[in-house]
């Protein structure tokens, strides 16, 4: 059993929350993103997050480490777009490898730096290498008069990812985290990728975390969660959870329903509230904590955290309220049909 | 915290989950998207008419097809670039895509083409051993990866399996390669065991149906997950171009597949005859030559040959439409309900408006009928769901010619309504009382009561029926804005769902009171774990009556609170009772308990052999033979008038009214019988018995051929409450002789079981309804149910006279057999006896109830149609009802061992016999 799969019997385990909206406080502008490195690169990089791994290390180390003080058990990587596909709007396509690495070491590093700092804090800490959910889908045509088109095929996903996959695991983390699936086949590719590229060797722990885009229930690709849920499955998740497009409130019932058919841990870190008229989460941290603690008290939960939004405060609130429930324990797999 | 279960069904997905149950049945799988299969299809596709080719899959969802196969195996076409564009096509289609795609192609690079562009979890068709282990593995190993299922062609390095013992033999080892090296898990496994062409002449080829049958039988009783499919179409190859003889051959070929375990096939989904639609001769001639009965000579094939001449020649179309046409409209509406013919059902309902009174009796009437009568044969398993579906369609069809007239008539109500100044239509003003048996149960006469009761006080009620799941009532709840909200319940697991719907309605932070009524219900319950749920009000109804007064209190605003605090106020005292009663008695140790069993002399125990073992069924049991087994006094409490039977009659109070209840109860039953509503349908068995602690273990014959004898466990539970010297702590496997080991298992007893249910209500019911007569419909149901009981009562008597044979001599008066006079037993699942529910599984399996008669179970167990009674046979002397009343913990715990469930799994069916 690997260590994580140990502290997941054991308690609830807390996962950070956004990134992107702790990145908008440093207020950066385009000579902060380029660095010295890109200063004369040929497109506006502006926005590209991930390439502040390179550039700007201890802002995204420092991230880490403000949510790992505020409670986190688990890091995400700053990857959510470190694929050749993805970096293609800033040119970067080439650098695809080393921003997986390049992240993946922020995230470590700021744990030694955390473990440092908090000696008394015994409990192991993860990195999860985070796999996001392109800005290409392949069940969806973008094109409104040919449906059947494809912006991008299976093997060219699978390519991307299985790039990513090695760079993740260069840069020394310990769980893949294939998220804000909007598109299940996406995913699949992304498992696919997985499933081949550890053939034959020592697997890493695959999280999967899918998105309900809207009160219709369903993913953007039109699946419903319990669909959703079976075509992902066969990946033999650590876990399978939402996250993203809802807040709490709405993700309630799908964190129910699928509390009750996952055969693997469940995950769930929903964005702050839904965005008010401005784009601005507005939900406070004793409010997600509240939903979330409850979600907990029910047994439907092993992971918990935030996505768009949520701030250390957030976490900090969360893990305060969960600190002390029992994780959902897992379901019993019956060996007969009656 | 409650640990979830999760059973090894095979799951797949399109938009939807698509999850094979054991009561899915049969999985259609759609066959004319496939270029090998449907000319048409062919040719759209080798005309680039995508398009085109896309409703082709449409009609196969429309048709009821729950699984779509798609093959491009055509010489002329780019296979690959032919799959890729028409799946993603097909993606885009939600109403196609909704369900799971099989990618079907003998080329590999096609099937991973097709993967690629589908993010459901599909079935993969097929991989085989044709090209040795190391290929199928990789293959194998590739499918998983897509997460996709596979179908397994029983073929290998020496070709295609034809045999019984190939078939199985193939099988075995591609199980074991896939299950062990590859990681696949069972139920993702489908056997496709080959269906080939019968009645070709050649009489080597005569016994292909009887081989397909039992490999099937064998390959699923080793590997009861696995499933089994094939291409039916085949079977009838020798046909081709008969296809009223070849639709028949797959019809019955099914209906006896799937009994031995087939589970899926690929077949036309809208081609389908219904099994007992058949023409009889037909069906004899196409089951000798399936069967391979009578076939010496290939008689059987030559016989279905010369018949298939004569169809032909008539041309069958007209043969078969000219007849129903001269009926009623009403029948002709039937007809074309129950065989989806869309073809006249315009003019039919038309004719049927014209005839009827309102537009929407003709949907209450006949459609409804038709449908229901549909209904009853799809859960009898004689129709499947593609056949269901079309019936469907012809409705909807029938329905939108009425529409118009019945939004015209609304219309003009409403016109009315605005002449008049009244603005608001029926109901306005009056209280709303929403109403509804909760999930898992099937039980409504007492919830049909109050709902009559209630409205006839000037309450407007919203039925939501029977097995509402808690969000459902809630919403309606909140939609319809009602005052109250009331549950009903027969069955003990109905309980704890009543408490989840208290708790759901706390955390919504509703306002409503909650009222609880049912047979299983009781003051108690609610006080203990209901109420205590809920803070605005919870109240226990004992019966209709009550709850006038009940609802009349909770509806006055000055009389509310004082009611709701009286109420609270008893349920706490009610609460705190039970909290501080529970030391009170005394219990002894499972072990003790176990030593102190019903002290039986097996040595000079002879027992009585039955007249047969195994099931027998009683399809049509006499309805008028039933009639004097009747037990009335339950009758008269379902009507709330208590008393015995007949005082009841002349009784000084209610004795007209009962007596006019009597006479149209009567009245009813004449008209049941004679116009044959109902159909009483019963089953019986006897197996070799032996008890061991509180098992009783059955020896029956065996399922599979190879095997001759198979044991089925049964559990029972031992009272534990201390009893009075002498007194035995009873349990019913007392009541069967030990089983001895001495070199072997030796058992020397018996044990019988039975079902009964009464089928065919719900046409009737539904008429009532239409009519707005709950009188009558409340009394069939009331009916319903005597006549079950008293079908047991009838079959437990020829048990003991006649079928098991213990007590040939008895003679006993209706009244003795009521009051329990007569030797042994027939105690239920459920009840006091043996309370847990889930042992019916079992007496389910036993006598093939599902398949035989037709009762299914619902989650919660409740048996249904809601008129069924089932029970054990136990036939010593010394075998007595009683209740198992409270049960320690530690029998709890071996009990939950002895069934291989989890703790928190038996409880929950057990916590009746846990409290109090």
């Amino acid at each position: 059993m690997s260590l994580i799969h140990e502290e997941l019997e054991k308690r609830i385990l807390v996962i950070d929350g956004a990134m992107g909206t702790m990145i908008q406080r440093h207020k950066l502008e385009e000579e902060d993103y380029r660095g010295e490195r890109f200063k004369d690169w040929h497109s506006d990089v502006k926005g590209n997050n991930d390439l502040l791994s390179i550039t700007q290390p201890d802002i995204i180390a420092g991230i880490h480490l403000l949510y790992l003080e505020a409670g986190a058990d688990i890091i995400e990587t700053n990857t959510f777009s470190s694929t050749v596909i993805a970096q293609a709007d800033y040119d970067m396509q080439a650098l695809a490898y080393e921003l997986n690495v390049a992240s993946g070491q922020c995230a470590r590093k700021a744990i030694e730096r955390y473990k440092a700092l908090h000696p008394e804090d015994t409990k192991p800490k993860f990195v999860a290498g985070a796999i996001g959910p392109l800005n290409k889908t392949l069940s969806l045509s973008p094109d409104v008069n040919n449906p059947g088109y494809r912006a991008v095929t299976f093997d060219e996903v699978v390519e991307a990812y299985t790039e990513q996959i090695k760079g993740l695991l260069e840069g020394g983390v310990d769980v893949l985290l294939v998220e804000t699936i909007f598109d299940t086949l996406n995913a699949k590719a992304a498992i696919y990728a997985i499933k081949q590229f550890f053939r034959g060797k020592e697997e890493l722990p695959i999280m999967i975390s899918g998105t309900i885009t809207d009160a219709s229930g369903r993913t953007l690709s039109g699946q419903t969660l319990e669909a959703f849920y079976i075509s992902v499955k066969h990946a033999n998740p650590l876990s399978i959870g939402l996250n993203c497009a809802l807040g709490a409130q709405e993700m309630r019932g799908h964190i129910e329903e699928l509390s009750g058919i996952a055969v693997c841990y469940t995950s769930s870190y929903p964005n702050a509230g839904l965005p008010n008229a401005m784009g601005e989460y507005d939900e406070q941290p004793h409010e997600t904590a509240h939903f979330i603690e409850e979600w907990a008290n029910n047994g439907w939960v092993n992971i918990v955290g935030g996505c768009c939004g949520t701030t250390p405060d957030h976490i900090k609130h969360i893990a305060d309220h969960v600190r002390k429930i029992e994780p959902r324990r897992l379901p019993e797999l019956e060996s007969e049909l009656v | 915290m409650s640990i979830t279960t999760i059973k090894p069904f095979l799951r797949l997905s399109g938009l939807e989950p698509l999850i094979v149950r054991p009561e899915t049945n049969f999985v259609n799988v759609g066959e004319r998207t496939n270029v090998t299969g449907s000319k048409k299809f062919a040719r759209l596709i080798l005309n680039n008419q995508y398009e085109e080719a896309l409703s082709v899959a449409r009609q196969q969802v429309e048709n009821g097809a729950q699984i779509l196969d798609v093959n491009m195996d055509d010489a002329l076409l780019d296979g690959v670039s032919a799959m890729t564009t028409f799946i993603n096509l097909l993606q885009s289609e939600p109403d196609i895509a909704k369900i799971p795609i099989m990618v079907d192609s003998s080329k590999f690079e096609i099937i991973v083409a097709g993967l690629k562009c589908i993010q459901g979890r599909c079935i993969v068709n097929s991989i085989s051993m044709k090209e040795g282990e190391a290929k199928f593995i990789e293959q194998a190993f590739i499918c998983r990866a897509f997460g996709a299922a596979v179908v397994v062609m029983a073929f290998d390095e020496q070709g295609q399996a034809d045999t019984l013992e190939r078939k199985v033999e193939i099988s075995e080892r591609a199980y074991k390669i896939l299950t062990e090296q590859v990681g696949f898990d069972p139920q993702d496994i489908i056997f496709d065991i080959n269906v080939f062409a019968i009645a070709t002449g050649l009489e080597e080829h005569n016994n292909y149906g009887v081989d397909f049958i039992e490999a099937t039988r064998i390959i699923k009783q080793r590997h009861p997950l696995v499933k089994i499919s094939g291409g039916v179409s085949n079977l009838s190859f020798s046909f081709r171009g008969n296809e009223h003889v070849r639709e028949t051959m797959h019809s019955v070929f099914l209906y006896y597949a799937i009994k031995a375990g087939m589970d899926m096939g690929i077949v036309n989904a809208g081609q389908l005859v219904v099994y007992d639609e058949i023409e009889p001769s037909l069906k004899e001639l196409c089951e000798d030559v399936i069967l391979n009965r009578n076939n010496d000579n290939n008689e059987a094939t030559e016989k279905l040959i010369a018949f298939a001449e004569t169809v032909k020649a008539k041309g069958k179309v007209q043969e078969r439409d000219e007849k129903w046409r001269d009926n009623s409209v009403e029948e002709r509406l039937k007809h074309a309900l129950v065989n989806g013919i869309t073809e006249y059902i315009d003019a039919d309902t038309e004719e049927a408006r014209v005839k009827y009174a309102k537009p929407l009796d003709v949907i209450e009437g006949p459609l409804m009928d038709g449908m229901n009568f549909v209904g009853d044969l799809f859960g009898a398993g004689k129709m499947f769901l593609p056949q269901v579906v079309k019936s469907a369609r012809v409705m909807k069809k029938s329905v939108a010619v009425l529409t118009p007239y019945i939004e015209a008539e609304k219309e003009q109500r409403r016109l009315a309504h605005i002449a008049a100044g009244t603005i608001n239509e029926e109901g306005a003003g009056a209280a709303k009382i929403l109403l509804a048996t909760v999930k898992g149960d099937v039980h409504d006469i007492g919830k049909n009561i109050v709902g009559v009761v209630l409205g006839c006080n000037g309450y407007d009620i919203i039925d939501l029926g029977v097995m509402v799941p808690t969000d459902k009532i809630l919403d309606a709840a909140i939609h319809h804005n009602v005052d109250i909200v009331g549950l009903s319940g027969l069955i003990t697991p109905s309980l704890d769902e009543m408490v989840h719907v208290a708790k759901e309605m706390k955390r919504r932070g509703m306002k409503q009171p909650l009222l609880i009524g049912g047979a299983t219900t009781s003051r108690m319950h609610t006080a203990v774990r209901i109420a205590p749920e809920y803070g605005n009000g919870v109240i226990h109804v004992l019966d209709a009556s009550r709850s006038v007064t009940v609802a009349g209190s909770l509806l006055s605003n000055e009389s509310k609170p004082a009611f709701l605090e009286q109420t609270y106020g008893e349920y706490v005292k009610l609460k705190h009772g039970f909290d501080n009663k529970k030391s009170n008695k005394k219990y002894l140790t499972y072990p003790k308990a176990l030593a102190n069993k019903v002290k039986i002399d097996w040595d000079k125990f002879q027992p009585v052999k039955p007249q047969f073992t195994g099931a027998k069924v009683f399809a049509d049991f006499d309805l008028n033979e039933l009639r004097q087994y009747i037990d009335w006094k339950p009758f008269f409490i379902a009507w709330e008038m208590h008393g015995n039977f007949p005082a009841i009659l002349t009784d000084e109070i209610v004795g007209v009214e009962a007596t006019k209840l009597y006479n149209d109860a009567n009245g009813l039953l004449d008209k049941i019988i004679a116009e044959k509503w109902l159909t009483a349908k019963g089953t019986i068995g006897f197996w070799e018995a032996g008890s061991e602690g509180d098992s009783v273990i059955i020896s029956r014959k065996s399922k599979v051929e190879s095997q001759e004898q198979e044991e089925i466990r049964l559990e029972f539970l031992r009272q534990q409450i201390e009893k009075a010297p002498g007194q035995p702590n009873i349990s019913l496997a007392d009541f069967i002789a030990p089983v001895t080991h001495d070199s072997r298992l030796s058992i020397h007893d018996y044990l019988g079981a039975f079902a009964v249910t009464i089928d065919g209500i719900e046409p009737h019911i539904k008429a009532f309804e239409a009519n707005l007569d709950d009188y009558n419909k409340i009394m069939l149901q009331a009916l319903a149910d005597r006549l079950a009981e008293a079908f047991a009562e009838c079959l437990h008597l020829k048990t003991r006279k006649e079928y098991w044979g213990y007590a040939t001599d008895e003679h006993l008066t209706n009244e003795e057999l009521i009051h329990e006079k007569y030797l042994g037993i027939r105690p239920a699942p459920g009840y006091p006896a043996c309370p847990d529910h889930t042992e019916k599984y079992k007496l389910f399996d036993l006598l093939n109830v599902t398949e035989s008669i037709g009762i299914t179970l619902t989650e919660s167990l409740a048996m249904y149609p809601a008129s069924s009674v089932c029970g054990w046979y136990f036939a010593n002397p010394q075998s007595q009802y009683y209740g198992v009343g409270k049960l320690q913990p530690d029998q709890v715990e071996d009990y939950a061992k002895r069934k291989g469930m989890t703790l928190d799994e038996i409880e929950k069916w057990l916590r009746q016999n846990m409290e109090g």
